[in-house]
């Protein structure tokens, strides 16, 4: 192993003895891949006829109507199979597993997307499959849950520490450190020791292609802003990356939680509370206490509510390459009230936090101005969540009557 | 060489324990300042780990206690942690604090020698040992590379996964344990699901130092912190 997978003072790859082996393969593979342009042909083409991309660019015309400023499109992520952006990294690790010759996936999941795609991915090539979820995610997201099942991987609720993202990390990690040889570790999102955070960037560089090359096309210019929620980060470098080197400010919105003076939210790079710190085999920010312990975090969005962030993400917030905004729970979900009314799409709780940080700011900008919106997932799966932040009682009453019926 | 987590279940049944430990013959102990990312340890010292964090184990409570354990008790101490709790601290002043207070060196299982050069010379500026790991996939290139960094002694995990599983004591380990004392001078301790008398005697002959981690804390939590000294005497071969 080399000294690698530093982005500024962020990265690395700080492993226990036992799985250095397994990394310097994994890294093997990754680089003979990235270096195989027939590689990049094969994953298009998978995803092309797997997962129906190219996703769309759409025009929101009323929603850019309703702010009365700039022109605003969505990247349809939300189009992919299974739902959201997670597709296009589980599907690209997967090709990997194959040529690895491994026959079995673990992974993690928060609001079970990841976990959901990668079930769907072991499905369709014939892997073995565990996925690792916090009990309190669990609780959550009962028909990501069920669907993994049904898909035939095993869900392992953790129960350990908070019971979330982050302990379902280390659990998938436990997992790994017993069974490398025939398994390999899907990480879900742009962290965790090198290579994942630039090999899941490269994979969800697909997003960034596809969006300029339709604006390109759909406007003639480039946009003058683009939006991303930021959990992990993946989807967010997805969209970045294809701007990387144009003049558009990048704009990752984290999670504001209960609001940031609350001290109950998950943002790393837009507040002051976190700082530089190593775990789960990475160096980034950090919500921790200045012992060093991981402190909890809170999100109305599974997806989003985890205490570290890519550190792709944290070198681009520190060279201020990016910007980093936070959205609260009730300025989410007013933003997908928003959005599904005016435009017929739902996205989901994590998208729509990029969604609440882009109406912030559209309203300010000329109608000669174009901005993108990351729509990295569907909204559908949250029907539980949303129906109970709507306080809707048609909803309740439902439950209550199928609770009724499960019952009798 | 045995193993407890600082503030589980408290600092006074911790006490007892290293008390129990010493008394029993035990000649080298890890004192594990509690991370609440422990990513390479089982469910026995993770649960341990969160349970002393909830019960308010600090970084400086922990470092009182292991001060305190220094001074009363004839025994080398080493801390055992993640890269995380000095890399707060300050990897130099870690260091320089780890040798005021009279321990012998760390063990930080997240940090291998890519990542932790900043660490290893800070300990070495201050006499002492940075231990490192090998495991059974370790090649033997790499076990050369980590025993020219290494001071103290070198712990091999017996076989993959967490802490605190089983481990089957076999030919494939006494062909790695041969290979891991074909690459170090230095002393082998092995660790990783020592948990009776017949472990004991298996590693006498392969190794210097036999760890006894999650077995203890197990015992404590089963039979209580008294039970410690009659299950370590009990590992002892028979003179």
């Amino acid at each position: 192993m080399k000294h690698r997978g530093y982005y500024g003072s962020f990265g690395g790859a700080f492993l226990p003895e036992i799985l250095i082996p397994t990394f310097d393969e994994l890294v093997a593979a990754y680089e003979n891949a990235r270096n195989d342009p027939a590689f990049w042909n094969q994953y298009q083409q998978l995803m092309a006829e797997y997962s129906g991309r190219p996703t769309p660019l759409t025009f929101a015309a009323n929603l850019t109507r309703h702010f009365g400023g700039a022109k605003i499109y969505i990247k349809r992520e939300d189009l992919n199979h299974t739902g959201a952006h997670k597709a296009n990294n589980v599907m690209g690790q997967g090709l990997l597993v194959q040529k690895m010759g491994k026959k079995r996936v673990i992974a993690e999941t928060g609001a079970g997307q990841h976990g959901a795609a990668c079930a769907t991915m072991a499905a369709k090539f014939g892997f073995d499959c565990t996925i690792y979820m916090g009990e309190k995610d669990v609780m959550r997201q009962r028909p990501n849950v069920f669907w993994m099942e049904q898909l035939g991987a095993q869900v392992v609720p953790v129960t350990d520490g908070t019971k979330i993202l982050k302990d379902a990390i280390n659990q998938t990690f436990r997992d790994w450190v017993t069974h490398m040889d025939t398994t390999h570790y899907v990480l879900g999102t742009a962290c965790g020791p090198h290579p994942f955070p630039e090999m899941v960037a490269w994979f969800q560089s697909i997003i960034g292609k596809e969006a300029r090359q339709q604006i390109l096309e759909q406007e003639g210019r480039l946009p003058h802003k683009v939006y991303a929620c930021v959990g992990g980060g993946s989807n967010a470098l997805g969209l970045f990356s294809g701007f990387m080197d144009d003049p558009v400010d990048l704009v990752g919105v984290e999670a504001g939680g209960k609001g940031i003076d609350t001290g109950q939210h998950a943002a790393r790079l837009s507040s002051e509370d976190a700082s530089p710190g190593i775990a789960q085999g990475y160096k980034t920010f950090f919500l921790q206490d200045n012992d060093g312990q991981m402190k909890e975090t809170h999100s109305i969005s599974a997806g989003l509510d985890y205490v570290g962030v890519s550190p792709i993400l944290a070198h681009m917030h520190e060279i201020k390459k990016a910007r980093f905004e936070s959205a609260t729970d009730t300025e989410v979900v007013d933003a997908l009230k928003l959005t599904i009314k005016t435009e017929g799409i739902i996205p989901a709780l994590e998208s729509a936090h990029a969604f609440a940080g882009a109406f912030r700011e559209a309203s300010d900008l000329s109608g000669d101005q174009i901005i993108i919106i990351n729509q990295s997932g569907r909204g559908d799966k949250d029907i539980f969540t949303v129906a109970e932040a709507l306080n809707d009682p048609e909803w309740k009453t439902f439950i209550q009557k199928k609770a009724a019926q499960y019952h009798a | 060489m045995t193993h407890i987590v600082m503030g589980y279940p408290s600092f006074d049944d911790c006490h007892d324990m290293v008390r129990q430990m010493v008394a029993a013959g035990v000649d080298l102990m890890e004192l594990q300042i509690p991370f609440s990312e422990p990513m390479a340890d089982g469910p026995v010292i993770l649960k341990a780990n969160q349970s002393a964090l909830e019960r308010g184990a600090t970084v400086a409570r922990c470092l009182t206690f292991a001060k305190d354990m220094a001074a009363r008790y004839p025994i080398p101490f080493l801390f055992m942690t993640y890269a995380n709790i000095p890399y707060r601290y300050g990897m130099a002043a870690f260091a320089k604090t780890t040798a005021d207070i009279g321990l012998h060196g760390a063990i930080v299982p997240d940090l291998p020698m890519e990542e932790g050069a900043d660490y290893i010379e800070a300990m070495h500026d201050n006499n002492l040992s940075a231990i490192q790991m090998f495991s059974p996939n370790t090649s033997d290139t790499r076990m050369e590379q980590i025993a020219d960094v290494s001071s103290g002694f070198i712990y091999c995990l017996a076989r993959k996964g967490v802490t605190g599983e089983d481990t089957k004591f076999s030919p494939d380990l006494v062909r790695y344990l041969s290979r891991c004392r074909n690459a170090a001078s230095v002393p082998l301790a092995v660790g990783f699901g020592i948990k009776d008398r017949a472990d004991m005697n298996f590693l006498k002959a392969m190794a210097d130092i036999a760890v006894i981690g999650s077995q203890t804390i197990r015992v404590m939590e089963e039979h209580g912190v008294n039970a410690v000294r009659e299950f370590i005497q009990d590992l002892f071969p028979a003179a």
